[in-house]
C-alpha cells in the first residue's frame, strides 16, 4: 500500500497543528460556532445528537493492521470501545469530546492517517472496490488513481469551499462494486479500441433528496489527462453550480439543470485550456504510485491444498460461511475474505476495539497485514491461502466475526439514524434489528439468497437506500417514524433507483413488509433467479397488492 | 486602512466603494470602484491620468473584465461570505489564464483561516474583516510549507519534486 514520505507526512503534521490552533481559538472565543463550523467539518467534525463525531478518512478503503490497531486505540482512549465503519469506506467515532480531537488527529499522523475533507463542501475521501488489485475482473488496479486524486485533492487551494460536498469513485473492473454512477465523479477503467486503458467519466450521479444515476460525459479519458480533467469538473462546478439552496446545490443538478451535452461541453472547453499544462500527469509519477500497489509474492503452490474441500465437506457451519463470505482472487489457490460487521445484535458496520485488534493480528498472520474496508460497511481480508481458511474462520468466530451472511437479507446496509445522527428523522439501527430478530433463521436467509436491503434515516441517503434491492427510508410524520419502501434499486454496474413500493408503513410492521414482498418473491422465482432478477421481470405490482391488500 | 499585502500588514489609502451614489460623479483619486459602474463610464474614466481599481463579486465573470485587465492596478474580489468559494476560481483564471499581473484583493468575508487558500489561487492582499485581528491573520499565511497541487502560485505539483 501507499506509504507516506516526508512530503505527505509534513502536510498532516501541519495539518494536525492548525486544527489544533483552529480549536483553540474556537474555545477561546476567537472563532464563532458559524466561523468554526466549516473549519471542523473539514476535519471531520460533526456535532452530533449526543457528542462530537470524528470521521476518519481511509483513502479508497485501505488500512495496514498497525493502522487498524492504532483506530482500536483511539476508541479505547478517546471513545466508548467501539467505533463504525461508513458507506464511504471511512471510520467513525461517536464519543469523542471536541478538546481531545486534536490530539487523536496527531495519533492518527503518526501512522499516516488524518481526517481531511472527510466532511464540508470540499472533495472528500476517493472510494474504490474493496476488491481492487486482486478481482478476476479487474481491468487494471484502480488504487493508484485513487491515491493520485487524494493527493491532488488534498488542501485542493481552488475547491474547498464547493458548493457542497463533492465524491469520487473509481472502478477497475466489469463489475462494479464502488457505486461509481451514484458519484458526483465515477471513473470506470477502460480499455479503448486501440486497446489503451484510459477513463470512462460519469458526472453527477448522487443520491440525497434528488436521485441521479450518473451519465457519461466522456467516454474515453487518457491517463495523463486524469488530474486535468477533473480540475476541469471541478471548476465549472466551482463557478456555475447552485448557491442560494443547500440543497439544489451538488454538481448533480447543474448538470441536470445544463443538460448533460452543455455541461459536457463547458467542461471541454475548460479543460482545453489546461490539459496541456502543470497539471498533466507523466507516466513516471504513475508508475512511482503503482509500484506501492504491487502484488505481494504469492505462493505459487497455494492452490495444491486440499484441506480446505476436505474441511467444507466435514464441517456444515464452515461450508455455509466459505459459501458466503469468500470472493474469488485472481490468483489459484487463493481467496478474499469478507469478515461480516453485520452480526445480528449489533447495529451493521460497528466494530469494537477488541475486533479491531483481533482483524488486525489476523491480517498479520494470514493476509501481508492489509485490510479493506468495503462500502458496504464489512472489512475484507484480501490475500488468504485457502489453505489458512479454515483455521482462519475459527479464529474469526472467536471474536464473533464469523457471521455467514454476505450478500444476505441481514448483511444491510444502514446509517447511524436518530440514535447519534441530528440530521435523521427515524431510526435506522433499531429497524435493522427488528429486521435481524424476524429473520434469524439461517437456512431461510441462504434460501432467499442474494439481496441487499438499505436503509438511510432520511432523506440524504446515508445508507443508500435509493439503490437498495430493497430500500428503507425513515419518515417523520408529526412525531411519529414511518418507513417509505423501495424496491429495484442496484448500485452495480447496472445501475438503477428503486421504485417507490407505496405509502410509507409503522415502525413495527417494516419486518413483516419485508416478510411479505419476500414470499412474493419466493412465489414467483424461476430457478436460481435472485430477487432483483425477479423484481425486473414481475414488477412492482404483486408486491405492491401483498403488502397493501390486508390494509 | 491596513490590510495585508506582500505578506506584511501596511497602510492602504485605497477606497473601496461598495456602492456609487449615482446623483454624484464618481469619486477621483485611489477608489477601488464596482466594476459595473467602472465599465459603464470606462471612456470617460480612462481619460483621468490616475490608477485604476475594480471589484466584482461572485456573480461577474472574469471574461467580462478581459478587455481592461491592463488598467488596473487592483481587482477586488469580493466574499459576500467566506462559504462562498468562486472567487478562488476568479483568481484563479485571472492569474493562470488571463497573465493579469496587477494586484488580486479580497475582500468582504475575508477571514484568517482562508487566507492560506487565497495565497495559493493568486490573491496578493487582504482587506481582512474589520472586527478580527489582522496581525494574528497574517500568521495563517504559512499554515503548510509543502503543496500537493500546482496552483496559481509558483507551486508545481509535488510529485514532480520526487
Amino acid at each position: 500500500m501507499y506509504k507516506y514520505d516526508n512530503y505527505d507526512q509534513t502536510i498532516v503534521n501541519e495539518r494536525v497543528n492548525q486544527f489544533r490552533d483552529q480549536t483553540e481559538r474556537f474555545l477561546a472565543g476567537k472563532l464563532s460556532e458559524e466561523e468554526f463550523r466549516p473549519l471542523r467539518l473539514m476535519n471531520g467534525l460533526y456535532i452530533q445528537t449526543h457528542a462530537p463525531m470524528l470521521r476518519v478518512a481511509i483513502p479508497y478503503g485501505l488500512l495496514s493492521s498497525e493502522q487498524l490497531r492504532k483506530l482500536a486505540h483511539i476508541s479505547r482512549k478517546y471513545d466508548k470501545n467501539y467505533a463504525h465503519f461508513s458507506t464511504r469506506q471511512n471510520l467513525q467515532y461517536n464519543w469523542p469530546i471536541l478538546e481531545s480531537v486534536p490530539d487523536i488527529l496527531a495519533e492518527l499522523a503518526t501512522v499516516e492517517m488524518h481526517a481531511i475533507q472527510t466532511s464540508g463542501n470540499d472533495i472528500r475521501n476517493t472510494t474504490s472496490d474493496q476488491f481492487a488489485g486482486i478481482a478476476v475482473d479487474e481491468l487494471e488496479d484502480p488504487r493508484p488513481y485513487c491515491e493520485i486524486i487524494r493527493q491532488w485533492s488534498t488542501l485542493h487551494p481552488e475547491f474547498s469551499y464547493l458548493p457542497r460536498k463533492f465524491k469520487i469513485a473509481v472502478s477497475g473492473a466489469s463489475h462494479d462494486r464502488a457505486a461509481v454512477r451514484v458519484h458526483d465523479i465515477g471513473l470506470y477503467l477502460v480499455k479503448n479500441d486501440e486497446g489503451v486503458v484510459g477513463f470512462n467519466v460519469f458526472v453527477g450521479g448522487g443520491l440525497g433528496r434528488t436521485p441521479f444515476i450518473g451519465p457519461s460525459i466522456k467516454s474515453f479519458l487518457a491517463k495523463e489527462d486524469l488530474l486535468s480533467y477533473l480540475e476541469a469538473v471541478l471548476r465549472v462546478y466551482n463557478r456555475f453550480g447552485r448557491r442560494d439552496n443547500m440543497y439544489k446545490a451538488r454538481i448533480k443538478i447543474l448538470v441536470n439543470a445544463l443538460g448533460t451535452e452543455e455541461f459536457a461541453k463547458q467542461v471541454e472547453e475548460e479543460w482545453l485550456h489546461i490539459k496541456d499544462g502543470v497539471m498533466k500527469l507523466d507516466q513516471k509519477e504513475i508508475d512511482r504510485v503503482k509500484a506501492y500497489f504491487a502484488p505481494p509474492d504469492y505462493d505459487t503452490n497455494a492452490a495444491d491444498d486440499t484441506s480446505f474441500d476436505a474441511a467444507k465437506e466435514s464441517n456444515k457451519a464452515f461450508s455455509n460461511w466459505a459459501g458466503r463470505n469468500l470472493f474469488p482472487h485472481k490468483v489459484a489457490g487463493y481467496s478474499a475474505v469478507v469478515i461480516s460487521l453485520k452480526a445480528p445484535d449489533i447495529p451493521p458496520g460497528d466494530v469494537t476495539d477488541e475486533q479491531m485488534d483481533h482483524i488486525a493480528d489476523l491480517a498479520d498472520e494470514y493476509s501481508y497485514g492489509e485490510i479493506v474496508v468495503t462500502h458496504d460497511q464489512n472489512v475484507v481480508l484480501c490475500n488468504v491461502k485457502q489453505a489458512d481458511l479454515f483455521s482462519l474462520w475459527e479464529k474469526l468466530a472467536e471474536k464473533k466475526l464469523a457471521t455467514p451472511n454476505i450478500g444476505l437479507l441481514t448483511d444491510m446496509i444502514c446509517c447511524p439514524g436518530l440514535d447519534f445522527c441530528s440530521l435523521a428523522n427515524a431510526g435506522s439501527i433499531p429497524i435493522a434489528k427488528q429486521i435481524n430478530d424476524k429473520f434469524s433463521d439461517m437456512d431461510y436467509l441462504h434460501d432467499i439468497g442474494d439481496i441487499k436491503i438499505k436503509m438511510s434515516g432520511c432523506m440524504n441517503a446515508c445508507g443508500h437506500h435509493h439503490v437498495g434491492h430493497i430500500g428503507i427510508l425513515g419518515v417523520d410524520k408529526k412525531g411519529v417514524e414511518f418507513y417509505q419502501l423501495t424496491l429495484g434499486g442496484s448500485a452495480e454496474t447496472d445501475a438503477t433507483l428503486g421504485d417507490r413500493l407505496g405509502k410509507a408503513v409503522a415502525k413495527e410492521e417494516v419486518a413483516d413488509v419485508i416478510g411479505k414482498i419476500l414470499d412474493v418473491y419466493v412465489e414467483q422465482r424461476q430457478e436460481d433467479e435472485a430477487f432483483l432478477e425477479t423484481y425486473r421481470r414481475v414488477g412492482i405490482t404483486l408486491f405492491k397488492e401483498r403488502v397493501y391488500a390486508s390494509n | 486602512m491596513r490590510v495585508i499585502k506582500d505578506k506584511a500588514v501596511v497602510n492602504d489609502d485605497w477606497q473601496l466603494i461598495r456602492e456609487l451614489d449615482c446623483s454624484k460623479p464618481i469619486p477621483e483619486g485611489k477608489v477601488i470602484l464596482p466594476f459595473i459602474d467602472w465599465q459603464a463610464s470606462r471612456d470617460e474614466l480612462l481619460k483621468r491620468d490616475t490608477e485604476h481599481a475594480v471589484w466584482i463579486d461572485g456573480d461577474t465573470e472574469t471574461e467580462a473584465l478581459l478587455d481592461d485587465l491592463e488598467h488596473f492596478s487592483i481587482i477586488a474580489l469580493d466574499f459576500p461570505a467566506f462559504k462562498d468559494g468562486r472567487s478562488y476560481s476568479h483568481a484563479c483564471l485571472l492569474r493562470q489564464r488571463y497573465a493579469y499581473k496587477g494586484e488580486l484583493r479580497a475582500i468582504g468575508d475575508v477571514l484568517r483561516d482562508q487566507l492560506f487558500y487565497m495565497q495559493r489561487c493568486g490573491m496578493d492582499s487582504y482587506e481582512v474583516r474589520e472586527d478580527k485581528d489582522i496581525e494574528d491573520a497574517i500568521k495563517s499565511l504559512n499554515d503548510f510549507s509543502v503543496r500537493y497541487q500546482a496552483a496559481a502560485d509558483d507551486a508545481v505539483p509535488i510529485y514532480k519534486q520526487r
